[in-house]
Protein backbone atom coordinates (compact mmCIF):
# COMPACT_ATOMS: atom_id res chain seq x y z
CA UNK A 1 0.00 0.00 0.00
CA UNK A 2 2.43 2.78 1.19
CA UNK A 3 6.18 2.80 -0.15
CA UNK A 4 5.76 2.80 -3.64
CA UNK A 5 9.69 2.70 -4.67
CA UNK A 6 10.67 5.30 -6.62
CA UNK A 7 11.36 5.43 -10.27
CA UNK A 8 15.35 4.68 -11.09
CA UNK A 9 16.64 5.29 -14.49
CA UNK A 10 16.72 1.43 -14.50
CA UNK A 11 13.27 1.16 -13.92
CA UNK A 12 12.42 4.31 -16.08
CA UNK A 13 12.72 2.53 -19.75
CA UNK A 14 9.26 0.14 -19.40
CA UNK A 15 6.12 1.60 -18.01
CA UNK A 16 6.01 0.46 -14.03
CA UNK A 17 3.33 -1.96 -13.09
CA UNK A 18 -0.11 -1.01 -13.26
CA UNK A 19 -0.57 -1.34 -9.43
CA UNK A 20 2.26 0.45 -8.53
CA UNK A 21 1.14 3.40 -11.36
CA UNK A 22 -0.77 6.32 -9.34
CA UNK A 23 -4.39 6.61 -10.68
CA UNK A 24 -5.00 9.58 -12.82
CA UNK A 25 -8.17 10.56 -10.52
CA UNK A 26 -5.63 10.59 -7.83
CA UNK A 27 -5.91 14.64 -6.25
CA UNK A 28 -3.12 16.02 -6.81
CA UNK A 29 -2.59 19.86 -5.42
CA UNK A 30 -5.01 22.13 -3.92
CA UNK A 31 -7.31 19.16 -4.32
CA UNK A 32 -5.04 16.89 -2.66
CA UNK A 33 -4.29 19.07 0.38
CA UNK A 34 -8.32 19.76 0.59
CA UNK A 35 -9.08 15.92 0.41
CA UNK A 36 -6.56 15.29 3.25
CA UNK A 37 -8.09 18.23 5.33
CA UNK A 38 -11.60 16.79 5.15
CA UNK A 39 -10.36 13.07 5.98
CA UNK A 40 -8.12 14.59 9.07
CA UNK A 41 -10.89 16.80 10.46
CA UNK A 42 -13.65 13.76 10.39
CA UNK A 43 -10.45 11.72 11.94
CA UNK A 44 -10.06 13.97 14.52
CA UNK A 45 -14.15 14.15 15.29
CA UNK A 46 -13.81 10.62 15.41
CA UNK A 47 -11.04 10.37 17.97
CA UNK A 48 -12.55 13.20 20.19
CA UNK A 49 -15.24 11.62 22.18
CA UNK A 50 -12.11 8.82 23.18
CA UNK A 51 -9.26 11.50 23.60
CA UNK A 52 -11.86 13.03 25.97
CA UNK A 53 -12.09 10.06 27.67
CA UNK A 54 -8.20 9.98 28.12
CA UNK A 55 -8.22 13.71 29.56
CA UNK A 56 -10.88 12.79 32.17
CA UNK A 57 -9.05 9.86 33.24
CA UNK A 58 -5.74 11.44 33.50
CA UNK A 59 -6.86 14.46 35.44
CA UNK A 60 -8.57 15.28 39.23
CA UNK A 61 -12.20 15.61 39.30
CA UNK A 62 -11.83 18.93 39.69
CA UNK A 63 -10.60 19.90 36.03
CA UNK A 64 -12.72 17.05 34.56
CA UNK A 65 -14.58 19.41 32.91
CA UNK A 66 -12.25 22.49 32.85
CA UNK A 67 -9.82 22.09 29.57
CA UNK A 68 -7.43 23.96 30.82
CA UNK A 69 -3.76 22.08 29.18
CA UNK A 70 -1.63 23.04 32.47
CA UNK A 71 -3.97 21.00 34.75
CA UNK A 72 -1.86 18.37 36.74
CA UNK A 73 -1.45 15.01 35.50
CA UNK A 74 -2.36 12.23 37.85
CA UNK A 75 -3.10 8.26 38.10
CA UNK A 76 -5.13 8.32 41.40
CA UNK A 77 -8.31 7.64 38.83
CA UNK A 78 -6.64 4.35 37.67
CA UNK A 79 -5.73 3.33 41.32
CA UNK A 80 -9.44 4.03 42.91
CA UNK A 81 -11.25 2.28 40.01
CA UNK A 82 -8.73 -0.57 40.64
CA UNK A 83 -9.79 -0.21 44.20
CA UNK A 84 -13.41 0.26 43.92
CA UNK A 85 -14.17 -2.96 42.16
CA UNK A 86 -12.39 -6.35 42.00
CA UNK A 87 -10.98 -5.51 38.25
CA UNK A 88 -8.17 -8.48 38.43
CA UNK A 89 -10.45 -10.97 39.13
CA UNK A 90 -12.73 -9.35 36.07
CA UNK A 91 -10.04 -9.28 33.81
CA UNK A 92 -8.96 -13.08 34.66
CA UNK A 93 -12.78 -14.49 33.52
CA UNK A 94 -12.32 -12.62 30.21
CA UNK A 95 -9.07 -13.69 29.95
CA UNK A 96 -10.42 -17.66 30.53
CA UNK A 97 -13.51 -16.46 28.72
CA UNK A 98 -12.28 -15.84 24.97
CA UNK A 99 -9.23 -18.37 25.38
CA UNK A 100 -12.34 -20.87 26.05
CA UNK A 101 -14.44 -19.82 23.36
CA UNK A 102 -12.00 -19.34 20.72
CA UNK A 103 -10.20 -22.91 21.52
CA UNK A 104 -13.84 -24.29 21.19
CA UNK A 105 -14.17 -22.37 18.32
CA UNK A 106 -11.12 -23.48 16.27
CA UNK A 107 -11.76 -27.50 17.24
CA UNK A 108 -15.51 -27.42 16.53
CA UNK A 109 -15.23 -25.15 13.68
CA UNK A 110 -12.07 -27.23 12.47
CA UNK A 111 -13.85 -30.34 12.20
CA UNK A 112 -16.90 -29.47 10.87
CA UNK A 113 -15.59 -26.74 8.00
CA UNK A 114 -13.20 -30.26 6.94
CA UNK A 115 -16.16 -32.54 6.84
CA UNK A 116 -18.65 -29.84 4.30
CA UNK A 117 -15.25 -29.17 2.36
CA UNK A 118 -13.50 -32.57 1.86
CA UNK A 119 -16.85 -35.04 2.51
CA UNK A 120 -19.24 -36.08 0.20
CA UNK A 121 -22.12 -37.24 2.38
CA UNK A 122 -25.85 -37.25 2.28
CA UNK A 123 -27.31 -34.15 3.56
CA UNK A 124 -24.61 -32.16 3.55
CA UNK A 125 -25.94 -29.18 1.26
CA UNK A 126 -29.03 -29.27 4.17
CA UNK A 127 -26.41 -29.34 7.28
CA UNK A 128 -24.98 -26.10 5.30
CA UNK A 129 -27.88 -24.34 5.67
CA UNK A 130 -28.36 -24.95 8.73
CA UNK A 131 -25.01 -23.60 9.62
CA UNK A 132 -25.95 -20.53 7.33
CA UNK A 133 -28.54 -19.62 9.17
CA UNK A 134 -26.59 -18.66 12.56
CA UNK A 135 -25.24 -15.91 10.44
CA UNK A 136 -28.76 -14.43 10.29
CA UNK A 137 -29.90 -15.22 13.51
CA UNK A 138 -27.08 -15.01 16.47
CA UNK A 139 -27.36 -16.35 20.19
CA UNK A 140 -27.71 -12.65 20.78
CA UNK A 141 -30.94 -12.69 20.18
CA UNK A 142 -32.37 -15.98 21.56
CA UNK A 143 -31.49 -14.76 25.09
CA UNK A 144 -34.80 -15.96 26.91
CA UNK A 145 -34.92 -20.00 25.48
CA UNK A 146 -31.25 -19.90 26.28
CA UNK A 147 -31.01 -18.25 29.68
CA UNK A 148 -33.72 -21.53 29.96
CA UNK A 149 -31.23 -23.75 29.03
CA UNK A 150 -28.90 -22.58 31.18
CA UNK A 151 -30.90 -23.10 33.80
CA UNK A 152 -31.53 -26.14 33.25
CA UNK A 153 -27.93 -27.61 32.69
CA UNK A 154 -27.31 -25.33 36.01
CA UNK A 155 -24.93 -23.58 33.83
CA UNK A 156 -26.28 -20.11 35.33
CA UNK A 157 -23.69 -17.40 36.50
CA UNK A 158 -20.75 -19.70 35.37
CA UNK A 159 -17.76 -18.98 32.36
CA UNK A 160 -18.82 -22.59 30.41
CA UNK A 161 -22.89 -20.87 30.62
CA UNK A 162 -21.49 -17.64 28.96
CA UNK A 163 -19.31 -19.63 26.40
CA UNK A 164 -21.23 -22.43 25.23
CA UNK A 165 -23.73 -20.51 23.02
CA UNK A 166 -21.02 -19.50 21.03
CA UNK A 167 -18.94 -22.51 20.68
CA UNK A 168 -20.38 -23.56 17.66
CA UNK A 169 -19.74 -20.35 15.26
CA UNK A 170 -21.58 -20.14 11.65
CA UNK A 171 -19.05 -17.38 10.64
CA UNK A 172 -15.98 -19.79 11.54
CA UNK A 173 -17.04 -22.77 10.07
CA UNK A 174 -17.89 -20.95 6.93
CA UNK A 175 -14.28 -19.14 7.02
CA UNK A 176 -12.99 -22.34 7.27
CA UNK A 177 -14.12 -24.05 4.78
CA UNK A 178 -13.80 -21.75 2.26
CA UNK A 179 -10.08 -21.43 3.37
CA UNK A 180 -10.10 -25.86 3.24
CA UNK A 181 -11.16 -25.53 -0.47
CA UNK A 182 -8.69 -23.57 -2.06
CA UNK A 183 -6.48 -26.49 -0.75
CA UNK A 184 -5.24 -28.29 -3.48
CA UNK A 185 -7.03 -31.69 -3.23
CA UNK A 186 -3.67 -33.68 -4.77
CA UNK A 187 -1.82 -32.62 -1.54
CA UNK A 188 -4.46 -34.56 0.40
CA UNK A 189 -4.44 -37.42 -2.25
CA UNK A 190 -0.45 -37.21 -2.04
CA UNK A 191 -0.61 -38.00 1.70
CA UNK A 192 -3.56 -40.42 1.55
CA UNK A 193 -1.51 -42.87 -0.25
CA UNK A 194 1.58 -42.47 1.69
CA UNK A 195 -0.52 -44.11 4.26
CA UNK A 196 -1.72 -40.79 6.27
CA UNK A 197 -5.29 -41.28 8.02
CA UNK A 198 -7.74 -38.20 7.50
CA UNK A 199 -7.18 -36.98 11.05
CA UNK A 200 -3.39 -36.90 10.07
CA UNK A 201 -4.21 -34.96 7.09
CA UNK A 202 -6.24 -32.43 8.73
CA UNK A 203 -3.46 -31.44 11.47
CA UNK A 204 -0.60 -31.85 8.73
CA UNK A 205 -2.13 -30.57 5.55
CA UNK A 206 -4.79 -28.23 6.21
CA UNK A 207 -4.62 -26.99 9.55
CA UNK A 208 -1.13 -25.60 8.75
CA UNK A 209 -1.78 -23.99 5.36
CA UNK A 210 -4.24 -22.60 6.95
CA UNK A 211 -2.36 -20.83 9.86
CA UNK A 212 -3.06 -17.13 8.57
CA UNK A 213 -6.71 -17.71 8.97
CA UNK A 214 -6.48 -18.72 12.08
CA UNK A 215 -4.72 -15.79 13.20
CA UNK A 216 -7.41 -13.75 11.70
CA UNK A 217 -10.39 -15.49 13.19
CA UNK A 218 -8.94 -15.53 16.66
CA UNK A 219 -8.64 -11.70 16.40
CA UNK A 220 -11.93 -10.94 15.56
CA UNK A 221 -13.24 -13.59 17.93
CA UNK A 222 -11.44 -12.33 21.00
CA UNK A 223 -12.10 -8.65 20.49
CA UNK A 224 -16.00 -9.81 19.31
CA UNK A 225 -16.14 -11.63 23.07
CA UNK A 226 -14.02 -9.30 25.05
CA UNK A 227 -16.38 -6.84 24.03
CA UNK A 228 -20.08 -8.39 24.28
CA UNK A 229 -22.18 -7.73 26.77
CA UNK A 230 -25.57 -8.65 27.02
CA UNK A 231 -25.19 -11.92 27.30
CA UNK A 232 -22.70 -12.17 30.27
CA UNK A 233 -25.09 -9.65 31.93
CA UNK A 234 -27.88 -11.67 32.08
CA UNK A 235 -26.62 -14.93 32.86
CA UNK A 236 -24.02 -13.99 35.46
CA UNK A 237 -24.43 -12.07 38.71
CA UNK A 238 -21.53 -13.04 41.07
CA UNK A 239 -17.96 -11.61 40.58
CA UNK A 240 -16.78 -15.07 40.20
CA UNK A 241 -18.07 -15.63 36.75
CA UNK A 242 -18.22 -11.60 35.77
CA UNK A 243 -16.40 -10.97 32.64
CA UNK A 244 -15.08 -7.08 32.37
CA UNK A 245 -17.51 -5.60 30.23
CA UNK A 246 -20.24 -6.54 32.69
CA UNK A 247 -17.85 -5.69 35.75
CA UNK A 248 -17.35 -2.35 34.07
CA UNK A 249 -21.41 -1.34 34.04
CA UNK A 250 -21.98 -2.94 37.87
CA UNK A 251 -19.10 -0.27 38.31
CA UNK A 252 -20.42 2.70 36.39
CA UNK A 253 -23.61 2.09 37.14
CA UNK A 254 -23.23 1.61 40.84
CA UNK A 255 -23.34 4.00 43.55
CA UNK A 256 -20.45 5.51 43.76
CA UNK A 257 -22.12 9.06 42.81
CA UNK A 258 -20.97 10.07 39.40
CA UNK A 259 -17.62 10.66 38.98
CA UNK A 260 -16.86 11.07 35.33
CA UNK A 261 -13.10 11.03 36.45
CA UNK A 262 -13.15 7.62 37.85
CA UNK A 263 -15.71 5.76 35.28
CA UNK A 264 -13.38 7.06 32.16
CA UNK A 265 -10.15 5.57 34.20
CA UNK A 266 -11.85 2.25 34.34
CA UNK A 267 -13.63 2.64 31.11
CA UNK A 268 -10.32 3.21 29.08
CA UNK A 269 -8.64 0.69 31.46
CA UNK A 270 -11.09 -2.26 30.40
CA UNK A 271 -10.59 -1.81 26.37
CA UNK A 272 -6.79 -0.89 26.77
CA UNK A 273 -5.24 -4.57 26.12
CA UNK A 274 -7.32 -4.30 22.45
CA UNK A 275 -6.53 -0.80 21.73
CA UNK A 276 -2.49 -1.39 23.13
CA UNK A 277 -2.76 -4.42 20.73
CA UNK A 278 -4.72 -2.40 18.02
CA UNK A 279 -2.37 0.25 18.45
CA UNK A 280 0.61 -1.73 18.16
CA UNK A 281 -0.33 -4.27 15.42
CA UNK A 282 -3.01 -2.24 13.26
CA UNK A 283 -2.17 -3.97 10.07
CA UNK A 284 -2.77 -7.19 11.48
CA UNK A 285 -5.73 -6.30 12.66
CA UNK A 286 -7.20 -4.71 9.77
CA UNK A 287 -6.13 -7.49 7.67
CA UNK A 288 -7.63 -9.71 10.08
CA UNK A 289 -11.17 -7.72 10.32
CA UNK A 290 -11.08 -7.65 6.44
CA UNK A 291 -10.18 -11.39 5.60
CA UNK A 292 -12.79 -12.58 8.24
CA UNK A 293 -15.45 -10.16 6.12
CA UNK A 294 -14.29 -11.28 2.64
CA UNK A 295 -16.36 -14.32 1.63
CA UNK B 1 -10.48 -46.77 -2.03
CA UNK B 2 -13.46 -45.99 0.54
CA UNK B 3 -16.31 -46.61 0.23
CA UNK B 4 -19.45 -44.01 0.55
CA UNK B 5 -20.93 -45.49 3.41
CA UNK B 6 -17.64 -44.73 5.76
CA UNK B 7 -17.04 -41.38 3.51
CA UNK B 8 -20.70 -40.40 5.09
CA UNK B 9 -19.77 -41.57 8.37
CA UNK B 10 -16.89 -40.15 9.30
CA UNK B 11 -18.68 -36.42 7.48
CA UNK B 12 -21.18 -36.68 9.95
CA UNK B 13 -19.43 -37.47 12.82
CA UNK B 14 -16.64 -34.62 11.93
CA UNK B 15 -19.74 -32.56 11.87
CA UNK B 16 -21.40 -33.75 14.64
CA UNK B 17 -19.98 -31.45 17.60
CA UNK B 18 -20.54 -28.89 16.00
CA UNK B 19 -23.92 -29.32 15.41
CA UNK B 20 -25.12 -30.36 18.22
CA UNK B 21 -24.01 -27.35 19.55
CA UNK B 22 -25.58 -25.04 16.35
CA UNK B 23 -29.40 -26.77 17.48
CA UNK B 24 -29.16 -26.63 20.80
CA UNK B 25 -28.43 -22.90 20.86
CA UNK B 26 -29.72 -21.49 17.97
CA UNK B 27 -32.23 -23.81 15.64
CA UNK B 28 -33.61 -25.24 18.62
CA UNK B 29 -34.31 -22.17 20.84
CA UNK B 30 -35.80 -20.58 17.89
CA UNK B 31 -38.67 -22.90 17.54
CA UNK B 32 -38.84 -22.50 21.41
CA UNK B 33 -39.52 -19.47 21.52
CA UNK B 34 -42.81 -20.04 18.77
CA UNK B 35 -43.68 -22.90 20.54
CA UNK B 36 -43.53 -21.02 23.98
CA UNK B 37 -45.20 -18.03 22.98
CA UNK B 38 -48.42 -19.67 22.49
CA UNK B 39 -48.00 -20.44 26.12
CA UNK B 40 -49.00 -18.73 29.50
CA UNK B 41 -45.64 -17.77 31.79
CA UNK B 42 -45.54 -20.24 34.91
CA UNK B 43 -46.61 -18.86 37.87
CA UNK B 44 -46.13 -20.26 41.16
CA UNK B 45 -49.48 -21.30 41.16
CA UNK B 46 -50.05 -21.61 37.79
CA UNK B 47 -48.27 -23.62 35.37
CA UNK B 48 -47.72 -23.08 32.01
CA UNK B 49 -50.73 -23.53 30.07
CA UNK B 50 -51.69 -23.39 26.19
CA UNK B 51 -53.14 -19.71 25.93
CA UNK B 52 -53.36 -19.28 21.76
CA UNK B 53 -52.28 -16.34 20.34
CA UNK B 54 -53.27 -14.50 23.65
CA UNK B 55 -49.62 -12.76 24.17
CA UNK B 56 -49.86 -11.69 20.39
CA UNK B 57 -53.21 -9.79 21.38
CA UNK B 58 -51.20 -8.55 24.59
CA UNK B 59 -48.61 -7.25 21.73
CA UNK B 60 -51.36 -5.74 19.21
CA UNK B 61 -52.44 -3.87 22.55
CA UNK B 62 -49.16 -2.93 24.11
CA UNK B 63 -48.35 0.70 23.09
CA UNK B 64 -44.59 -0.26 24.45
CA UNK B 65 -44.04 -2.58 21.80
CA UNK B 66 -45.44 -0.49 19.56
CA UNK B 67 -43.21 2.54 20.24
CA UNK B 68 -40.28 -0.20 20.59
CA UNK B 69 -40.77 -1.38 16.80
CA UNK B 70 -41.21 2.11 15.38
CA UNK B 71 -37.77 2.93 17.00
CA UNK B 72 -36.39 0.23 15.77
CA UNK B 73 -37.34 1.41 12.56
CA UNK B 74 -36.05 4.32 13.08
CA UNK B 75 -32.97 3.86 14.47
CA UNK B 76 -32.43 0.65 11.46
CA UNK B 77 -32.45 3.67 8.82
CA UNK B 78 -30.78 5.86 10.68
CA UNK B 79 -27.36 4.07 11.33
CA UNK B 80 -27.89 2.18 8.07
CA UNK B 81 -27.67 4.67 4.92
CA UNK B 82 -25.57 6.85 7.78
CA UNK B 83 -22.80 4.56 8.21
CA UNK B 84 -22.82 3.15 5.25
CA UNK B 85 -22.29 6.17 3.15
CA UNK B 86 -19.83 7.59 5.94
CA UNK B 87 -17.61 4.31 5.40
CA UNK B 88 -17.61 4.73 1.43
CA UNK B 89 -16.46 8.57 1.93
CA UNK B 90 -13.81 7.19 4.78
CA UNK B 91 -12.11 4.56 2.14
CA UNK B 92 -12.38 6.74 -0.57
CA UNK B 93 -10.27 9.04 1.43
CA UNK B 94 -7.50 7.03 2.63
CA UNK B 95 -7.77 5.12 -0.72
CA UNK B 96 -5.79 8.01 -2.46
CA UNK B 97 -2.19 9.29 -1.26
CA UNK B 98 -3.56 12.16 0.96
CA UNK B 99 -1.68 13.72 3.58
CA UNK B 100 -2.50 12.26 7.16
CA UNK B 101 -4.06 9.03 5.54
CA UNK B 102 -2.78 6.58 8.14
CA UNK B 103 -3.92 8.58 11.12
CA UNK B 104 -7.25 9.11 9.42
CA UNK B 105 -7.44 5.33 8.67
CA UNK B 106 -6.58 4.58 12.65
CA UNK B 107 -8.79 7.16 13.59
CA UNK B 108 -12.07 5.99 11.80
CA UNK B 109 -11.16 1.86 12.64
CA UNK B 110 -11.14 2.31 16.72
CA UNK B 111 -14.44 2.45 17.76
CA UNK B 112 -14.63 -0.75 16.22
CA UNK B 113 -12.00 -2.49 18.45
CA UNK B 114 -13.61 -0.95 21.47
CA UNK B 115 -16.38 -2.55 23.85
CA UNK B 116 -20.07 -0.81 22.94
CA UNK B 117 -19.70 -0.81 26.69
CA UNK B 118 -16.61 1.52 27.20
CA UNK B 119 -18.03 3.42 24.02
CA UNK B 120 -21.52 3.70 25.38
CA UNK B 121 -20.31 5.13 28.80
CA UNK B 122 -17.68 7.75 26.86
CA UNK B 123 -20.10 8.97 24.88
CA UNK B 124 -23.02 8.81 27.54
CA UNK B 125 -20.23 11.81 29.62
CA UNK B 126 -19.59 13.44 25.89
CA UNK B 127 -23.49 14.13 26.24
CA UNK B 128 -24.05 14.84 30.02
CA UNK B 129 -25.56 18.43 30.88
CA UNK B 130 -22.91 20.95 32.06
CA UNK B 131 -19.80 18.79 31.94
CA UNK B 132 -19.90 16.84 29.14
CA UNK B 133 -18.01 18.05 25.90
CA UNK B 134 -20.71 18.50 23.82
CA UNK B 135 -22.02 20.90 26.18
CA UNK B 136 -19.00 22.72 27.08
CA UNK B 137 -18.85 23.82 22.70
CA UNK B 138 -22.53 24.58 22.90
CA UNK B 139 -22.22 27.11 25.26
CA UNK B 140 -19.20 28.45 23.80
CA UNK B 141 -21.07 29.37 20.87
CA UNK B 142 -23.63 30.86 22.88
CA UNK B 143 -26.16 28.13 22.45
CA UNK B 144 -29.15 27.27 25.33
CA UNK B 145 -28.15 23.51 27.06
CA UNK B 146 -29.93 20.62 26.07
CA UNK B 147 -30.14 17.50 27.45
CA UNK B 148 -29.50 15.58 24.53
CA UNK B 149 -30.46 11.96 26.26
CA UNK B 150 -32.96 13.45 28.53
CA UNK B 151 -35.36 14.46 26.14
CA UNK B 152 -37.73 12.26 23.75
CA UNK B 153 -37.09 14.70 20.49
CA UNK B 154 -33.17 13.82 20.88
CA UNK B 155 -32.22 10.71 22.80
CA UNK B 156 -33.21 8.14 19.76
CA UNK B 157 -31.02 10.23 17.55
CA UNK B 158 -28.00 10.44 19.80
CA UNK B 159 -28.09 6.99 20.48
CA UNK B 160 -28.05 6.48 16.40
CA UNK B 161 -24.78 8.68 16.25
CA UNK B 162 -23.26 6.36 18.58
CA UNK B 163 -23.64 3.39 16.46
CA UNK B 164 -22.71 5.02 13.08
CA UNK B 165 -19.68 6.43 14.99
CA UNK B 166 -19.06 2.34 16.40
CA UNK B 167 -19.88 0.75 12.81
CA UNK B 168 -18.38 2.96 9.92
CA UNK B 169 -15.02 2.51 10.17
CA UNK B 170 -15.52 -1.36 10.04
CA UNK B 171 -17.92 -1.15 6.71
CA UNK B 172 -14.87 1.58 5.92
CA UNK B 173 -11.94 -1.29 5.66
CA UNK B 174 -14.55 -3.70 3.02
CA UNK B 175 -14.92 -0.80 0.99
CA UNK B 176 -11.27 0.06 1.38
CA UNK B 177 -10.62 -3.44 0.30
CA UNK B 178 -12.72 -3.41 -2.90
CA UNK B 179 -11.16 -0.51 -3.63
CA UNK B 180 -7.76 -1.73 -3.54
CA UNK B 181 -8.99 -4.70 -5.82
CA UNK B 182 -10.36 -2.33 -8.84
CA UNK B 183 -7.97 -3.07 -11.75
CA UNK B 184 -6.13 0.37 -12.09
CA UNK B 185 -6.19 0.11 -15.94
CA UNK B 186 -10.12 1.07 -15.45
CA UNK B 187 -9.43 4.77 -14.12
CA UNK B 188 -6.66 5.13 -17.11
CA UNK B 189 -9.26 4.01 -19.72
CA UNK B 190 -11.56 6.05 -17.72
CA UNK B 191 -9.65 9.11 -18.08
CA UNK B 192 -8.41 8.87 -21.22
CA UNK B 193 -12.13 8.82 -22.63
CA UNK B 194 -11.85 12.67 -20.45
CA UNK B 195 -14.40 10.93 -17.71
CA UNK B 196 -14.96 13.14 -14.59
CA UNK B 197 -13.60 11.71 -11.50
CA UNK B 198 -17.31 12.06 -10.01
CA UNK B 199 -18.36 10.27 -13.36
CA UNK B 200 -15.64 7.43 -13.02
CA UNK B 201 -17.03 7.26 -9.49
CA UNK B 202 -20.50 7.01 -10.23
CA UNK B 203 -20.45 4.68 -13.19
CA UNK B 204 -16.94 2.72 -12.92
CA UNK B 205 -16.29 2.10 -9.14
CA UNK B 206 -19.52 2.50 -7.20
CA UNK B 207 -21.32 -0.53 -9.25
CA UNK B 208 -18.14 -2.50 -9.23
CA UNK B 209 -18.52 -1.98 -5.00
CA UNK B 210 -22.35 -3.01 -5.63
CA UNK B 211 -21.17 -7.14 -3.89
CA UNK B 212 -19.40 -4.98 -0.57
CA UNK B 213 -22.54 -2.83 -0.43
CA UNK B 214 -24.58 -5.42 -0.38
CA UNK B 215 -22.13 -7.55 2.23
CA UNK B 216 -21.98 -4.28 4.42
CA UNK B 217 -25.58 -3.86 4.39
CA UNK B 218 -26.47 -7.44 5.54
CA UNK B 219 -24.07 -6.70 8.33
CA UNK B 220 -25.72 -3.11 9.03
CA UNK B 221 -29.09 -4.70 9.10
CA UNK B 222 -27.99 -7.45 11.79
CA UNK B 223 -26.65 -4.98 13.59
CA UNK B 224 -29.48 -2.43 14.13
CA UNK B 225 -31.65 -5.05 15.06
CA UNK B 226 -28.66 -6.85 17.93
CA UNK B 227 -27.07 -3.70 19.28
CA UNK B 228 -28.70 -3.24 22.52
CA UNK B 229 -25.61 -2.73 24.61
CA UNK B 230 -25.27 0.90 24.64
CA UNK B 231 -28.91 1.45 25.31
CA UNK B 232 -28.77 -0.50 28.53
CA UNK B 233 -25.98 1.60 29.40
CA UNK B 234 -27.00 5.42 28.19
CA UNK B 235 -30.92 5.62 28.59
CA UNK B 236 -32.21 2.15 29.35
CA UNK B 237 -34.54 3.13 26.89
CA UNK B 238 -36.30 6.50 27.94
CA UNK B 239 -36.88 8.56 28.36
CA UNK B 240 -40.30 7.35 28.04
CA UNK B 241 -39.68 4.45 26.36
CA UNK B 242 -38.47 6.92 23.74
CA UNK B 243 -35.01 4.33 23.05
CA UNK B 244 -36.54 1.40 23.69
CA UNK B 245 -35.47 -1.10 20.76
CA UNK B 246 -36.89 -4.52 19.92
CA UNK B 247 -34.03 -6.91 21.85
CA UNK B 248 -34.30 -3.86 24.51
CA UNK B 249 -38.09 -4.57 25.33
CA UNK B 250 -37.24 -8.46 24.92
CA UNK B 251 -34.69 -7.86 27.68
CA UNK B 252 -36.64 -5.48 29.79
CA UNK B 253 -39.98 -8.00 30.06
CA UNK B 254 -37.60 -11.42 30.35
CA UNK B 255 -35.01 -10.41 32.74
CA UNK B 256 -36.80 -7.38 34.41
CA UNK B 257 -40.66 -8.05 34.33
CA UNK B 258 -39.98 -12.01 34.16
CA UNK B 259 -42.77 -12.61 31.35
CA UNK B 260 -41.14 -15.11 29.43
CA UNK B 261 -44.06 -16.23 27.30
CA UNK B 262 -44.67 -12.66 25.99
CA UNK B 263 -40.40 -11.93 25.50
CA UNK B 264 -40.56 -15.15 23.81
CA UNK B 265 -43.62 -13.80 21.14
CA UNK B 266 -41.63 -10.86 20.95
CA UNK B 267 -38.70 -12.72 19.97
CA UNK B 268 -40.32 -14.19 17.62
CA UNK B 269 -41.38 -10.93 16.04
CA UNK B 270 -37.47 -9.70 15.86
CA UNK B 271 -36.68 -13.03 14.21
CA UNK B 272 -39.19 -12.99 11.86
CA UNK B 273 -37.94 -9.42 10.95
CA UNK B 274 -34.29 -10.66 10.40
CA UNK B 275 -36.01 -13.48 8.34
CA UNK B 276 -37.71 -11.05 6.09
CA UNK B 277 -34.06 -9.03 6.16
CA UNK B 278 -32.52 -12.16 4.91
CA UNK B 279 -35.02 -13.02 2.25
CA UNK B 280 -35.14 -9.66 0.95
CA UNK B 281 -31.53 -9.75 0.69
CA UNK B 282 -30.54 -12.69 -0.48
CA UNK B 283 -33.55 -13.83 -2.35
CA UNK B 284 -33.99 -10.22 -4.61
CA UNK B 285 -31.11 -8.10 -3.87
CA UNK B 286 -28.47 -10.68 -4.80
CA UNK B 287 -30.17 -11.03 -8.15
CA UNK B 288 -29.55 -6.99 -8.96
CA UNK B 289 -26.04 -6.17 -7.58
CA UNK B 290 -23.44 -8.03 -9.49
CA UNK B 291 -22.10 -5.41 -11.97
CA UNK B 292 -21.93 -7.41 -15.74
Amino acid sequence: MSGVPLAGPAVRRRPAPPELRPSPYEPTGFWRALEGLGAVLLALLWVLPLLFAVWAAFHGAEDTARLDLDAPLTLSNFRRAWEAAPFARYFLNTIVLVTLIFAGQVVLGTLAAFAFARYDFPGSGIAFALVLVQLMIMPDVLIVENYRTMSRLGLVDTIPGIALPYIASAFGIFLLRQTFKTIPKELDDAARVEGASALQVLLRIYVPLAKPVYVAYGLVSVSYHWNNFLWPLIVTNSVEARPLTVGLQVFAGGDQGVDWAVICAATLMTSAPLLVGFLLFQRQFVQSFMRAGIR
Amino acid sequence: MKSRLSAAVHGWLLLLPAMALLVAFTHWPAVASLVESFTSTPRPRRPSRFVGVANYEQMLADPVFWQSLVNNLRFALGTIPLAIGLALLMAVWVNDRIPGRTFARMAYFTPTILPMIAVANIWLFFYTPQYGLLEQVTAALGLPSHNWLGSRETALAAVTLVAVWKEAGFFMIFYLAALQGISPTLAEAAALEGASRWTFFRRVQFPLLMPTTLFVLINAVINAFRTVDHIIVMTRGGPDNATSLLLFYVYQVGFNFWDTSYAAALTVVLLVMLAVAALVQYGWLERRVHYR
